[in-house]
């Protein structure tokens, strides 16, 4: 029986990297989503540049699941290299989707599927004479085509069209053309699938943004005026979104100067070095990486934290270690981060689990690292920085002030404010810090990696070097404060398990935890957003018999940071780890909960 | 080491400057490295220059990465924010804090381990960039704090003072920055303080990338024969390509150098380096013929100093990047936030 579905399947398609596939695909996504039916998109692609494979996933949800289900109900194989694992993928009673210029031998495909087949070679090589026109109209084509199999209003792609070649009527002629050529073929030859879009009002004032970009333009309001980086999967986009927002938005009008200053670096030891310094002289700066940077920088991470300097590290995570899988997914850097460093150091980390908690904690994250004079780090990952994710739209308010934290300049220093860089004042263990060149004669002071008095005067003295560790305690117990806070999801009724999670996982877990309640499995959840750990969150732990801590690495990091701070006994944390490099489905958090729940019944004392 | 804090008592006789500062306000914290260290001189010669240019010495912004060289920050501007960095990394710190404000002068100091081995890359890279700095390298061809192992820019034969003969080829930074594009280039010695102080003004007046290589001999690990850092065999061998003196804009110091073998050379801010040529057909304004005129030498086993290649007209990183006259670190919320409305447009695009 073929599958039967309105707003509610999955389509993925199988291309070759380069063909053009994915500016087609991203507009097949967005139709979907002008007719209100939100879409969650992913690509999925292996490291290289042209001819080997690459997917793009379109989950269709007027439910608003943001995450991966898992599974394929259309898949349109537009790859020979790849088709017989395609076709396996497709679930029972699915579609597929292909090329039929070339006749494939029934051995190809499978009798529990429906095929769709249009020669989309074929017309191509009849309307196109140059070898790149009709590779990059056959992708439209084929988007005519799926418009018309699954009830895509032609006219919003034609909108989409417009608005892609605004000013180039030519193009937008020839796209609407390949367009219809598509849609003209499936009402000529085919009938509709099952599977259906139907015009809806789900998507709100949401917008659709990678969460590079909006952690870019984050670090643009956040006040960032200074950028230092080196290209590296997943983060690179980040660094070119900065430059892309800063070119529109921080041009001084009156002389067309740029108000920031952004490096490519020749490493990523240098694009920390530029960023420590420019914090030291009181400018807002920061670097984006993935892991293997982050490696890299450790002993500059150290420096900032013993010499007490901001600093704004966006790691977007990557699959490790060493190269490991540099274009797939995982959370696998929060140990590395959280301790960046070689003696005792330990970091601020903000964990945004979409494209708008990038944007304001990318924000946020220059006001946390100048009151708390250290790194701080925002923990994306290749899902939410690569992927256009459906996400509320941004906000700002006016009014907001930069908080620059604790500096005195020269009118403080001249009316003889006492000064000691690394001097505990006000109890929250953050001292004051001054700018170069504030003050003629006072103010000045050096810094050192070394240990140091509070007047940062050199000094190996025990008890002068315990006391400053003692304040860099202290000023990490203030962090705690200033975090985000974790977010409560409570169960319908009251139990005794809940669950943990945080960053890109989030919407899966949510559509799992709605799956597990439907089975009778409840659960409350709290979402970490924040280290070092808020109070809330061991109190949660500790309201608990047993708490399941979701995450996609295979060591199960963030559970080993709370055992850590928390002291927490391991036996009441119980892992649920994703860590194929693909993003986590709510199917298998759903089925790896229920299996751990009827492994082992809950403490007697849990009974309600 | 020695903790000793200098007296505060000023001699009574010495001589303000324009600023009204003596040049003992330019004096940092006492010296720990050994009695006769090259680096002591360049110091000096450091808080002579900047006395003499009047520097008001809260806008030096000093820099350096990790050694022997590096500690001497401490021991000069005392009133100046310093910055000892990670081994082989102040160049890129330079180059941030450079771009945090641009009205500082930054002046960076490092050694041949911290330049020439670990931190080449930095090296090469904040020079080809225009970081406006001086960047000076006390090169002693030594490690001086761990006791004695051979650096990078010690040359292919020297002895060590245990009597082993380095087989690899010696690191050149004069030739490197260079090729690098260095806009001004020099080499000089710790022990001649006439040639030092004013490279080292003309270097500071400079905008854009200015390097000295400033062979600095290590008296307890590398004054020995058969060393070619010592203070016997770079006074032997060295190969002064001309004298100069400079001429800071606002002041009006003549110089007693004939006519005739003195050229002009006016700077970016106005300052005026008369140069007075010692050898004949040496021509600092020609990069290409500095680098065979090094190599030249170099294979006759002479060292040459002096100011070897200057572009008067160079460009900086900022330029090159068309930042605001303003130092960044200077601008408000409202000339860095775009506000509410501009947001609200991005989000329309994002539908």
């Amino acid at each position: 029986m073929p599958l039967e579905a309105l707003n509610d399947f999955v389509v993925k398609f199988a291309n070759v990297n380069g063909s053009g596939s994915a500016s087609a695909n991203s507009m097949f996504a967005k139709a979907i989503l002008r007719m209100g039916v939100p879409v969650a998109a992913r690509n999925i692609f292996p490291s290289n540049i042209q001819g080997l494979p690459t997917w793009f996933e379109v989950r269709v949800t007027e439910a608003g699941h943001l995450g991966r289900r898992g599974g394929v109900d259309l898949m349109v194989a537009m790859n020979p290299q790849t088709w017989d694992r395609d076709v396996a993928e497709i679930e029972p009673g699915g579609y597929l989707f292909y090329d039929s210029t070339k006749p494939l031998p029934a051995s190809k495909f499978r009798d529990d599927i429906t095929v769709v087949g249009v020669p989309l070679t074929a017309m191509c090589n009849a309307a196109y004479q140059l070898p790149r026109e009709r590779q990059l109209f056959k992708n439209i084509i084929y988007v005519g085509a799926l418009a018309a199999l699954l009830d895509i209003e032609i006219g919003v792609i034609e909108q989409l069209l417009a608005e892609q070649f605004a000013g180039k009527d030519r193009l937008i002629a020839a796209n609407v053309a390949a367009l219809h050529m598509g849609r003209d073929y499936v009402a000529e030859h085919l009938s509709p699938l099952r599977l259906k879009v139907r015009r809806a009002d789900k998507v709100g004032d949401r917008i659709f943004v990678e969460g590079n970009a909006a952690a870019a333009l984050g670090a643009v309001y956040g006040g960032a005026t200074v950028c230092a980086w080196y290209p590296i999967t997943p983060s690179t986009s980040l660094a070119e979104a900065f430059t892309g927002y800063c070119e529109d938005l921080r041009i001084d009008p009156e002389t067309g100067k740029a108000r920031y200053a952004i490096v490519q670096a020749e490493d990523e030891i240098a694009s920390i070095g530029v960023v420590v310094g420019a914090g030291w002289n009181g400018a807002r700066a920061f670097t984006a990486t993935s892991g293997p940077g982050v490696s890299l920088m450790t002993e500059f991470i150290g420096l900032s934290y013993f010499a007490e300097i901001p600093a704004v590290i966006f790691d977007v995570q990557r699959g490790g270690p060493s190269t490991g899988m540099p274009t797939r997914t995982q959370q696998a850097d929060l140990l590395a981060a959280a301790y960046a460093g070689h003696g005792d150091t330990k970091h601020p980390l903000l964990l945004p689990a979409d494209p708008g908690e990038c944007f304001e904690m990318g924000a946020q994250a220059f006001d946390l690292a100048d009151r708390l004079q250290t790194t701080v780090f925002v923990m994306l990952d290749l899902d939410i920085g690569m992927n256009e994710w459906l996400t509320k739209p941004f906000e700002w308010d006016d009014d907001r002030k930069l908080d620059r934290g604790k500096v005195l300049g020269y009118d403080e220093l001249e009316a003889g404010v006492e000064f000691g860089r690394y001097l505990e004042v006000d109890g929250d263990g953050i001292p004051y810090r001054t700018y170069p060149g504030a003050h003629p004669t006072k103010g000045g002071y050096f810094t050192r990696g070394t240990s140091r008095n509070p007047y940062a005067r050199y000094s190996e003295e025990g008890a002068v070097y315990v006391g400053n560790m003692e304040r860099l305690l202290r000023k990490f117990d203030t962090a705690r404060r200033l975090v985000p806070s974790p977010v409560l999801r409570s169960a319908t009724r009251s139990t005794r398990e809940g669950v943990i999670y945080f960053g890109s996982s989030t919407p899966a877990v949510h559509e799992a935890l709605g799956s597990l309640e439907h089975a009778g499995l409840h659960l409350d959840a709290l979402r970490v957003r924040g280290f070092p750990f808020a109070d809330e969150i061991f109190e949660f732990i500790a309201a608990h018999d047993r708490v399941f801590v979701i995450e996609q690495n295979r060591d199960a990091q963030l559970r080993t940071l709370l055992i850590n701070e928390g002291e927490i006994d391991p036996s009441r944390l119980t892992a649920v780890l994703h860590y194929d490099g693909t993003p986590i489905t709510a199917r298998f958090i759903t089925e790896t909960v229920t299996r751990l729940m009827s492994e082992r019944t809950p403490m007697p004392e849990a009974a309600e | 080491m020695t903790y000793i804090t200098k007296p505060q008592l000023h001699h009574p006789q010495l001589k303000p400057n324009a600023l009204g500062y003596t040049r003992r306000d330019y004096e940092g914290a006492v010296s720990t490295l050994c009695a006769g260290c090259g680096h002591d001189s360049i110091s000096s010669a450091i808080i002579q220059a900047c006395y003499e240019l009047d520097l008001p010495p809260h806008r030096v912004a000093k820099l350096s990465g990790i050694g022997c060289s590096s500690k001497t920050p401490d021991y000069f501007l005392g009133n100046s924010h310093g910055f000892n960095t990670v081994h082989g990394r102040m160049p890129s710190v330079l180059t941030g804090a450079n771009l945090a404000n641009r009205d500082l002068i930054y002046l960076g100091v490092s050694g041949d381990g911290d330049s020439a081995s670990i931190g080449l890359g930095q090296f090469a890279h904040s020079i080809r960039r225009g970081v406006n700095m001086l960047y000076i390298v006390e090169n002693n061809g030594v490690y001086g704090l761990t006791k004695g192992q051979f650096s990078a820019t010690s040359d292919k034969g020297s002895k060590s003072k245990k009597g082993v003969v380095n087989h690899d080829a010696g690191i050149d930074l004069v030739s490197l920055a260079l090729q690098m594009g260095a806009t001004f280039v020099a080499r000089s010695f710790s022990g001649d303080k006439n040639q030092l102080v004013p490279l080292i003004k003309a270097a500071l007046s400079h905008k854009g990338a200015a390097f000295i290589d400033c062979i600095s001999p290590c008296v307890q690990f590398n004054n020995h024969a058969g060393s070619t850092k010592s203070y016997d065999y770079v006074r032997e061998h060295n190969e002064a390509v001309n004298r100069m003196d400079l001429v800071p804009a606002r002041s009006a110091i003549t110089i007693d150098y004939a006519p005739g073998e003195t050229v002009p050379v006016a700077q970016h801010d106005g300052s005026v380096l008369h140069l007075h040529k010692l050898a004949e057909h040496y021509d600092p304004s020609d990069r290409v013929g500095a680098l065979a005129y090094l190599q030249a030498r170099q294979a006759l086993g002479e060292i040459v100093t002096g100011l070897l290649f200057l572009d008067p007209g160079a460009r900086d990183l900022h330029e090159n990047l068309g930042t605001v006259d303003v130092p960044l670190n200077t601008l408000s919320e409202r000339e860095l936030g775009p506000g509410a409305a501009a947001l609200a447009k991005i989000n329309a695009s994002l539908r």
